[in-house]
């Protein structure tokens, strides 16, 4: 069994007086320890909802609606607040986009850091000290023993993100949720932030789902990759599989627009339209407006996430190799 | 926030905040020495002589150089009168103003926190206190107080009575200023994160947005000192407050008021005097504090 298998996962946010939308519409995610998957969609696709969905910190007025996440065959809804606070942090960590704001701004970073271990091990000040100071030398932090007691503030962006990756890691976790880690910090840093999310990753066999928009992180980084529109999950599988011959035509959409791709001189190909908001989506296939393989049923049923070999996609013409194109 | 070193500056590049400060440290100093400074003891009815009693002040004719600031109907120096009430005054004061701190900054971080129901019933709390004046549920508990138990007890604990009652006629100023900031702060991703870390409501709340919110709290806290002092001030004149024989600055200009018409100005004049100059120089402090700490109202030189 998956170390966290979530089914068919609903979010819904309140829309007038006795309406509800859904912000996650049915999401499933399997997660082997030492797994690493890949979460791509436009903003608003709801994955970062996923994420703190899986953590069950959906803040008011959102609520999870149906479906269950069970972690180490315990599911995370039903758990007594005091159990889930145990995993949360402890087991499942997070790691979030904007180093600026995640840390708080007048606490040390070497409190902020011993509170955590706090929270979950009984450990004097000297032992955290200790370990958070290892941390801090591990994710290649200079003189971590200066930097123990400096305040956010007094570090620069791509130092603040690699302090929040030693944070997440304090704990020996099993599985770091990392919601855009890259997004907030320049070009030239991102890849050394990636590389070593990576590399922590490999060496402690730690299983990391990644929340991105940049599918050419993806394809480095993660051995599985899921694609969600509009709170679904349009297309699942191997991430070699599904960068080199996309299944659904959303998929080929996000591969066609990556720039590389496009020859020197040449225009930029982009998906027309835009991603429907939650409240006012179309019947049918969300994407259909937006299609270009659309037919006359797809706005008609929801298309099911069916099997395809070794990947599932949700489309009624998905694009397989062999079918016509 | 801004650093020590750039709040340090703007203090001294700004004469009123530096005089403000002067004065109302001057009296700390005054009132913490009173006991070796003062020329008399006027809690000591051994120093008290009734004989010298309702002297004008020693440069006046008929004044007499062991009261620089003449003597009061009963024979006590008003100079020492003064060092010591001020004492109590300010003892009145800062306990008030910890009272308030304490409810109205542990209700308002619930409030902004758990939000909901729990926020609404405190906020109207809120507003229910905020519509009865200060002033009147004072004279109505200290009334209250007085009359079943007696004045001799009311004496004794006056001092504690008055910082309650003040103290928790004002906490909503501090609940509503703490809710505003927690409703600004929960919204930062530090607050997730310390939500994904597994730490408890309790902690968020009293380590993480508690030190964020503090800026405007000390701002008001400078302000609700002035206040509880005037209110104490007030409620003294109206003889609710300080008794006679341990006045605070109210009870001074209240003992002296019955003598303005027969001549006697020193005994209201002085306290007042100091009163005034010390409400003035702590509201000051209070709107340089208020000024100098709000990033919106900042001159450009950072």
């Amino acid at each position: 069994m998956a170390l966290l298998e979530v089914r068919g996962l609903e979010v819904a946010f309140p829309k007038g007086p006795h309406d509800e939308a859904l912000a996650l519409r049915g999401v499933d995610l399997d997660l082997d320890p030492g797994e690493r998957l890949g979460v791509v969609g436009e903003s608003g696709a709801g994955k970062s909802m996923l994420a703190f969905a899986i953590l069950n910190l959906i803040s008011e007025p959102g609520r999870i609606s149906a479906g269950s996440i069970r972690f180490d065959g315990r599911n995370l809804l039903t758990l007594p607040a005091k159990e889930i606070r145990n995993i949360r942090g402890n087991r499942i960590s997070m790691i979030f986009q904007d180093p600026m704001m995640t840390l708080n701004p007048v606490l040390t970073i070497g409190r902020q850091m011993v509170e955590t271990l706090q929270a979950h091990r009984r450990i004097g000040w000297a032992k955290a000290r200790k370990l958070s100071i290892e941390r801090l030398a591990q994710v290649a932090i200079p003189t971590p023993e200066s930097r123990f007691d400096s305040y956010p503030h007094e570090l620069s962006g791509g130092l603040r993100q690699r302090v929040v990756i030693a944070i997440a890691l304090l704990t020996d976790p099993e599985i770091i949720i990392a919601d855009e880690p890259t997004t907030a910090l320049d070009v030239t840093i991102q890849a050394e932030i990636m590389s070593l999310i990576l590399r922590l990753c490999r060496d402690n066999r730690v299983g990391l789902i990644l929340i991105t928009h940049d599918l050419s992180v993806v394809a480095e980084v993660t051995e599985r990759l899921m694609i969600m529109y509009a709170g679904k999950v349009v297309e699942e599988g191997p991430t070699r599989q599904i960068i080199d011959h996309p299944g659904h035509p959303y998929s080929r959409g996000l591969l066609a627009a990556l720039p590389q791709r496009v020859e020197r001189g040449q225009r930029l190909n982009q998906i027309p339209g835009t991603m429907p908001g939650i409240a006012d989506l179309p019947t049918g296939c969300a994407y259909h407006p937006r299609c270009e393989r659309a037919i006359a049923g797809c706005h008609i049923d929801i298309p099911e996430l069916e099997a395809h070999g070794s990947r599932r996609i949700s489309c009624f013409r998905p694009l397989l190799a062999g079918a016509e194109a | 926030m801004l650093s020590a070193r750039a709040f340090t500056r703007r203090f001294f590049g700004d004469p009123t905040a530096v005089g403000a400060f002067v004065i109302v440290a001057a009296v700390v100093v005054m009132v913490v020495s009173a006991p070796w400074l003062a020329p008399q003891n006027p809690y000591d009815p051994l120093q008290i002589d009734i004989m010298d009693s309702e002297m004008p002040p020693s440069w006046v004719a008929g004044g007499d150089e062991r009261f620089l600031l003449g003597t009061d109907a009963q024979g006590r120096g008003v100079l020492s009168t003064i060092m010591y009430g001020t004492g109590v005054s300010l003892l009145i004061g800062f306990g008030a103003v910890v009272v308030q701190a304490f409810i109205g900054i542990s209700l308002g971080l619930i409030a902004g926190y758990r939000g909901g129901w729990i926020d609404a019933f405190l906020m109207r709390l809120a507003d229910i206190q905020l519509s009865i004046s200060t002033l009147m549920l004072a004279i109505i508990a200290l009334a209250v107080f007085s009359a079943a138990f007696g004045p001799e007890a009311y004496a004794k604990l006056a001092i504690f009575m008055l910082i309650a009652v003040i103290g928790i006629a004002e906490w909503p100023r501090f609940a509503r200023t703490v809710r505003a900031s927690v409703l600004a702060e929960k919204k930062k991703e530090y607050v997730d994160a310390a939500r994904v870390i597994g730490l408890s409501p309790g902690t968020i709340m009293r380590r993480h947005i508690l030190p964020n919110t503090m800026t405007p709290v000390l701002v008001i806290s400078t302000i609700q000192v002035a206040e509880a002092i005037v209110t104490e001030a007030a409620l003294s004149f109206l003889g609710l407050g300080m008794p006679v024989n341990r006045p605070s600055l109210g009870a001074l200009i209240r003992s002296g008021f019955e003598f303005i018409f027969s001549g006697s100005w020193w005994i209201t004049l002085f306290p007042a005097v100091m009163l005034m100059l010390l409400i003035l120089s702590i509201n000051l402090l209070g709107d340089f504090m208020r000024d100098t700490l709000n990033p919106k109202l900042r001159r450009g030189d950072e």
